[in-house]
């Protein structure tokens, strides 16, 4: 009897052992810990632009009606299919049902409706308030159903609606989820550790929750390029999705404990002219300057070799592109006769650059450069404070280099004198009302072609290379997204194997 | 002592309401709109309106200051513009780990410093005394954040001994001295090195005296002469030194909490200055001033307790 006591009782602390083992294995490799460069200030993508908190909870805490998959795609979210009238000016979405908010509330129509009538609003604080202002309604047929009218055809709609500024929030927690975020997506917020760290856990409850393998996530927030590469050598970490040193890379791509991705971002890297400044008004200065740039030079010695050259505005990964970097070809004799026949002094002009290693690289290099055809440039390191202060609000610049890094942004040059660039011109202005009301895929993709060639031949800009996505991961992690055509990132289909 | 006292509290005040003007007019006359910095690039004009008016931005430049000194007495700080809580809490919530930092780095200083000096002015003109010298410039040359990056190659990478950095908070001891072990170090090595120096050339000084030759003569033993006769009367520059080393290191946090990626209060001013938010950067600057002074009030309360004749003449 005692003999078979204690084998029962052997056994059953070898099956508990078993068990342990096994659940922490599970535990183990369920859990991630993720590096961000950014630091985000809110958790509230519907109040504040910063990256980063598209990059941690959009699609992941929060969701909106449409979301997209990482070749662009639109596809259902919150809705789950929709319907456009004929006119392409009704959007009747229909709503998924059965969903709850992590607070336990339920959604249904009245939460989109508050959502938007809330980024909408006349004291809205939505950084992209420009993607509701096509709206003229907001209406709900029934508890599952929304109808938006816009005043005119809007070819970008749906895939405005993926993004996190229209994230769907409930009317109880909108005004605390700058701390504490509560949407309806497969991760639930679980702890902000302000300036280290955020913990998101499974929503066991999400609607597809069979599909998340991640158990928990945590992104840890480290800033400086030095540090960044240390935790991952360490393994503190075990993925840097948007890693900030190019020049570190090379180390990791030696080491056989990782694996280093090279994507693209949807960050054009220009040159930018302030096109309403002399000598930049003249086509003749611009196309000169355009001419005395070698790309190659600058993405060897800025990006140690890690990016794509563009020749217009628009991401070599994007399906409307056109190669364009032949049209100004690196040509010092063609940029200096270009210089002669404008007929003007230009003693010195000013490079004011806002502290991103990207840009602070490249001026050094575009000052070299344009000392080759005869002109002189001052670089001006400055504060990103300064520089949104002084360059952009104010104008008060010559040449500056920024990656913009909102996807479709071919509007940045409809936005008219007011805009920073200084470029107005009415035939690009109609070229792009044409694109925003083209639904028709085909047709659309000819007009973009046809804006990017616009905006070479008018040499608005300097353009200079797609801003590179580096990603390096422990080996076994699988589903990170490897370029970005949007800022977030969905966490639902990444595994540790 | 009572008028000493009356008159460090004046002298304290006022300084803190000079400061409060320079933070105040300073971060309002450097470019840069603080509600552009949070709705970023793609904002429109209205939306970037509505939250000035929200701020408080748009009211003028002296009514916001006395606004701001009004509750700022009254012990409200105001409410952070980027991260939209109170400042009190961004400061309570940061403060223990940036304290504890600075105050193990005094301690490890001041231990390091005193070792090195008594051991280089025990030994004046020999080896030791060469090898703490060199030593000592090299600490002082080398730049805090570099040494950080060594330090973290060797024992984070390296010998997998330490965390490369983070905090995990209190709530697990073991885990944040860890983690605190190689940031104190980094501090420590850098201002111990300036104060080992003062430490010997006040010892030196001192063991010129004629009471130490005295002491000396009378048999006493070396040890005896150098720990409890001459460190003691070697004390009033050194001291000196510390206090104003204690506000250099609590600054120097700002370099080592970027490097470690700390969430303590130099992380936080960093940020909340390229963030334009005014109402965190005005009140961490002032905290930081109140630190210093305090700083200089003990160190005078700390000179009368060295020499007792200081307390007579004031």
């Amino acid at each position: 009897m005692l003999k078979i006591l204690h084998k029962s009782i052997r056994l059953c602390v070898i099956a508990s052992l078993a068990l342990a083992i096994s659940l922490s294995q599970l535990s183990a490799s369920s859990k991630i810990a993720i590096g961000m460069q950014q630091e985000p200030t809110s958790l509230d993508p519907t109040a504040d632009a910063t990256a980063s908190i598209d990059g941690m909870l959009s699609h992941n805490v929060y969701e909106s009606l449409t979301t997209v998959n990482e070749s662009g795609e639109v596809l259902p979210a919150l809705a789950t299919d929709w319907q456009v009238s004929a006119d392409g000016l009704e959007y009747t979405f229909n709503l998924r049902q059965n969903v709850k908010f992590h607070d336990g509330s339920a959604f249904d129509s009245e939460d989109v409706l508050f959502s938007f009538q809330r980024a909408m609003a006349e004291d809205s604080v939505n950084p992209t308030k420009k993607i509701f202002k096509p709206i003229e309604n907001v209406f709900a047929p029934s508890s599952h159903s929304v109808v938006i009218k816009l005043k005119k055809k809007d070819a970008f709609f749906l895939f405005n609606m993926a993004k996190g500024d229209a994230s769907i929030v409930a009317l109880e927690s909108s005004t605390s989820n700058n701390e504490k975020p509560v949407g309806t997506g497969p991760f639930i917020f679980e702890d902000w550790k302000r300036g280290d760290r955020l913990i998101l856990a499974k929503n066991a409850e999400w609607y597809d929750a069979q599909s998340v393998s991640l158990e928990k996530v945590e992104f840890r927030f480290i800033s400086d390029a030095a540090a960044a590469t240390a935790a991952m050598l360490a393994e503190e970490l075990d993925a840097f999705p948007g890693f900030p040193a190019p020049e570190l890379l090379e180390q990791f791509e030696a080491d056989p404990r990782f694996k280093v991705t090279i994507g693209s971002t949807e960050g054009e890297v220009i040159l930018a002219f302030n096109n309403k400044k002399p000598p930049f008004d003249n086509l003749n200065v611009r196309r000169a300057l355009s001419h005395a740039i070698n790309r190659d030079e600058i993405i060897d010695g800025a990006m140690y070799g890690r990016a794509v050259p563009i020749g217009s505005f628009y991401p070599p990964h994007g399906a409307a592109y056109v190669d364009l970097t032949d049209v100004y070809k690196y040509d010092l004799e063609k940029s200096k006769e270009l210089l002669k026949t404008s007929d003007l002094e230009i003693d010195e002009l000013s490079l004011r650059v806002p502290p991103f290693p990207y840009a602070t690289r490249s001026a050094e290099i575009v000052q070299a450069q344009f000392s080759k055809v005869g002109i002189d440039v001052k670089v001006e390191n400055v504060e990103w404070g300064f520089w949104i202060d002084e360059v952009y609000k104010k104008k008060n610049y010559d040449m500056t280099i920024i990656a913009h890094t909102s996807p479709n942004d071919l509007g940045n040059f409809a936005r008219g004198p007011k805009y920073f660039y200084g470029f107005d011109d009415e035939a690009y202005n109609d070229l792009y009302a044409k694109i925003v009301g083209e639904t028709d895929p085909e047709k659309r993709r000819e007009l973009i072609e046809q804006a990017q060639r616009y905006l070479t031949d008018k040499a608005v800009h300097g353009f200079l290379f797609q801003l590179p996505k580096l990603g390096i991961f422990k080996n076994g992690i699988d589903g990170f997204w490897k370029s970005a055509p949007v800022l977030y990132q969905p966490l639902r289909g990444i595994s540790i194997n | 002592m009572a008028f000493f006292i009356f008159r460090r509290v004046a002298n304290f005040i006022t300084t803190i309401f000079v400061v409060s003007i320079i933070v105040f007019a300073a971060m309002n006359v450097l470019p840069g709109d603080p509600a552009l910095t949070i709705l970023g690039l793609d904002a429109t004009e209205d939306a970037l309106e509505s939250l000035r008016e929200k701020l408080g931005l748009n009211e003028p430049l002296v009514k916001r200051y006395l606004f701001w000194v009004g509750n700022a007495l009254r012990g409200n700080f105001g409410v952070s513009h980027s991260f939209s809580v109170p400042v009190s809490e961004l400061i309570i919530e940061r403060l223990p780990l940036t304290v504890s930092l600075a105050i193990s780095g005094m301690i490890c200083t001041i231990i390091l410093a005193f070792f090195l000096g008594v051991v280089a002015a025990a030994n004046h003109t020999r080896s030791g005394d060469w090898g703490v010298m060199i030593i000592s410039q090299l600490g002082i040359a080398v730049p805090a954040f570099w040494l950080s990056i060594l330090l973290v190659l060797l024992f984070a990478v390296k010998l997998r001994w330490l965390p490369p950095g983070g905090f995990p908070g209190w709530e697990s001891p073991a885990e944040a001295i860890r983690s605190l072990i190689m940031p104190t170090l980094a501090l420590t090595l850098v201002q111990s090195a300036v104060l080992a120096r003062v430490t010997r050339s006040s010892m030196l000084e001192i063991m010129r005296q004629d009471y130490i030759r005295t002491a000396r003569a009378s048999g006493f033993n070396s040890r005896r002469i150098l720990w409890l006769h001459t460190l003691p009367n070697a004390l009033i520059p050194i001291v000196t030194i510390i206090g104003m080393q204690f506000a250099a290191l609590v600054t120097g946090t700002i370099v080592i909490e970027n490097v470690f990626y700390l969430p303590g209060l130099g992380k936080l001013i960093f940020q909340s200055i390229s963030n334009r938010d005014l109402p965190t950067v005005q009140a961490l600057v002032m905290l930081f001033a109140a630190i210093v002074i305090i700083a200089n009030f003990i160190v005078d309360i700390a000179y009368s307790f060295i020499d007792p004749r200081l307390k007579e003449r004031t």
